[in-house]
């Protein structure tokens, strides 16, 4: 759905977005993370056909952008980092007036069908202003999704939220995924990428990362699992070293860390050494290291390893 | 033109709630219509004006009112003042309309997600303009038509001269060309200004060629005649293609996203 290849863009001197080769698939949940100022709201822009790369190509939806951008613009629907609502116009114009934009066919039934999907019909006659943080992100969200593009860009679409409303908001996103919508996420929230993407790709003006979540925490840290014992014995380390499969092991307190290749294979035969040297076992668990960790490391590897 | 119709319509829905922007649009038509319509009621048949037509008048007047009595006369050079304030409204109404509107999405950040659409930038900036001058074209006409309708009533000696070439084009040619210059300068002013009375107050200085010609017709250094006219036409227009191929190159996509600060 989404292919680019060396994609590029330079404000003068700046250099915004450097040579970004990604691809993203039909259906799929794609998580953009990075910092402010890394570029991600230019390449929703670019992707988006709001603007020209510098350099490089890509398609979308089909469509090669540069060429085709009118024809991406029908196929995607872009939730902007601010709700970008006309405050004096009602919930219902509101989504009237861009529907008739995107050309849909039946504006009246689809705007129904959107507020009240979004939980905002009873609202739909009182303008914009009045709203609530989280009815305007939801009346937004309706707005990209009028037209039923294929492709949606989110940029930070639960920033400012309460809880509750912010998973709302990530129910639905996953619920469009179930539809067979691609999914561009742009987000600061780490654990919501966490949950909701399929792949994440960590960004900063270049491209810094890209994998699944686990992809990333096992690239960067492998995997580990701890051992928490009710006394430490050095036969008990002496039990781990000698098992093949294991990459290093680390006694912290009661604690072994053993860093593991595959733990779901190695575990059992790792308990059954441990009991067999005399050790009582009171809980393994995997360590997982958080994406923040991983965001960290990719952006200020000294830092995160604090 | 859907997409067009769809800006003209929204825009209107939005503006007209400003109530500065309904006060400009209403009330000064109605003061420049009714303000020489009192005049002209109250000068008829007063003994003054005959006194009025041999030593107040500019003597280039004098050649516009072969033909006229001297009351008329005198009636006619009164209200010949006004048509230069009627073509203040082509002026100042897009100028209002067009800055709460640019402006105005500017700084509730709407442009983008409208961006977004599938709208071609010459529609949106077709259907911005025709939403600001449409209503000024409108309320210019209108006025006049209420003013010349009046002026039959109360001073029938000059109605000819009202439907003469002279007015007719600076209404119906003039006006509604100042009327797209008035909004191309709206368009750049409003690029670079955050604030829609500010664009407002900076475009508005359009109307100082205007009150120059009519401080000239008063004090008789200038007579806006119809040669005068058509040559503000010829001017205007020559204007207005400028204006527009300015306007046009900064109302692009990637101008707007990217440099409209």
């Amino acid at each position: 759905m989404i292919e680019t290849k060396g994609l590029s863009r330079r404000f003068g001197e700046v250099v915004a977005v450097e040579s970004l080769d990604l691809s993203v698939g039909e259906g799929e949940i794609f998580g953009f993370l990075g910092p402010n100022g890394a570029g991600k709201t230019t390449t929703i822009r670019m992707l988006g056909g709001l603007i020209r790369p510098s350099g490089g190509w890509a398609r979308v939806a089909g469509h090669e952008l540069g060429r085709e951008d009118e024809a991406i613009r029908r196929e995607v629907g872009i939730l902007t980092e601010s709700p970008g609502l006309y405050d004096r116009l009602s919930a219902e114009r509101n989504l009237a007036f861009f529907a008739e934009l995107y050309e849909v066919e039946d504006v009246d039934s689809q705007v129904e069908r959107y507020l009240r999907m979004l939980g905002l019909w009873e609202r739909r006659s009182e303008p914009a202003a009045t709203l609530s943080k989280g009815m305007r992100q939801k009346l937004a969200i309706a707005r990209a999704l009028l037209h039923q593009p294929k492709v949606l860009f989110l940029d930070e679409p639960t920033s400012g939220l309460d809880p509750e409303m912010a998973r709302l908001v990530r129910s639905f996103i996953a619920e469009l995924k179930q539809e067979g919508r691609t999914i561009f996420l742009c987000t600061h929230n780490l654990d919501e990428a966490d949950r909701l993407c399929d792949r994440i790709a960590v960004f900063n003006n270049r491209m810094l990362a890209l994998d699944t979540p686990a992809g990333l925490r096992k690239r960067l840290y492998g995997r580990r699992v701890v051992f928490h014992l009710r006394t430490m014995q050095p036969a008990f380390i002496q039990a781990i070293e000698r098992h093949p499969g294991v990459q290093g092991v680390e006694a912290v307190d009661n604690k072994l860390v053993i860093s593991l290749e595959d733990p779901e294979r190695e575990n059992p035969a790792l308990i059954r050494a441990l009991v067999a040297a005399g050790a009582d076992i009171q809980f393994v668990g995997e360590l997982r290291r958080t994406l923040e960790d991983v965001y960290l490391r990719l952006l200020r590897p000294q830092q995160a390893d604090a | 033109m859907r997409k067009i119709r769809t800006i003209v319509a929204k825009e209107w829905r939005e503006v007209f709630k400003h109530r500065f922007v309904l006060f400009t649009v209403v009330f000064m038509p109605l003061m420049l219509t009714a303000i020489p319509l009192v005049i002209l009621f109250t000068m008829q048949g007063s003994g003054d004006l005959a006194g009025l037509a041999q030593t107040d008048m500019p003597p280039r007047f004098a050649r516009l009112c072969e033909g006229l009595s001297s009351e008329a006369c005198a009636q006619y050079f009164l209200v010949s003042q006004f048509m230069l304030l009627f073509m203040l409204l082509p002026l100042a109404i897009p100028v209002t309309i067009a800055s709460y509107s640019i402006v105005g999405e500017k700084t509730t950040r709407t442009l983008e997600p409208l961006l977004a659409t599938p709208i071609r930038t010459w529609e949106l900036l077709v259907g911005k303009s025709a939403a600001a001058a449409l209503p000024a074209i409108g309320a210019t006409w209108l006025a006049f038509g209420v003013f010349v309708a009046g002026a039959s009533i109360g001073a029938p000696g000059i109605l000819v001269r009202l439907l003469d070439a002279l007015w007719l084009v600076a209404i119906f040619v003039v006006g509604p060309l100042l009327a797209v210059a008035a909004v191309c300068v709206a368009v750049m002013v409003s690029s670079r200004v955050n604030e829609p009375r500010a664009a407002e107050q900076i475009t508005m200085l359009m109307v100082i060629p205007l009150l120059g010609l009519f401080f000239g017709q008063i004090s008789g250094l200038i007579l806006v005649d119809r040669t005068l006219v058509l040559w503000m036409a010829l001017g205007v227009g020559l204007l207005d293609v400028v204006l527009m191929a300015l306007a046009i190159q900064l109302f692009q996509r990637e101008t707007i996203l990217t440099r409209w600060k």
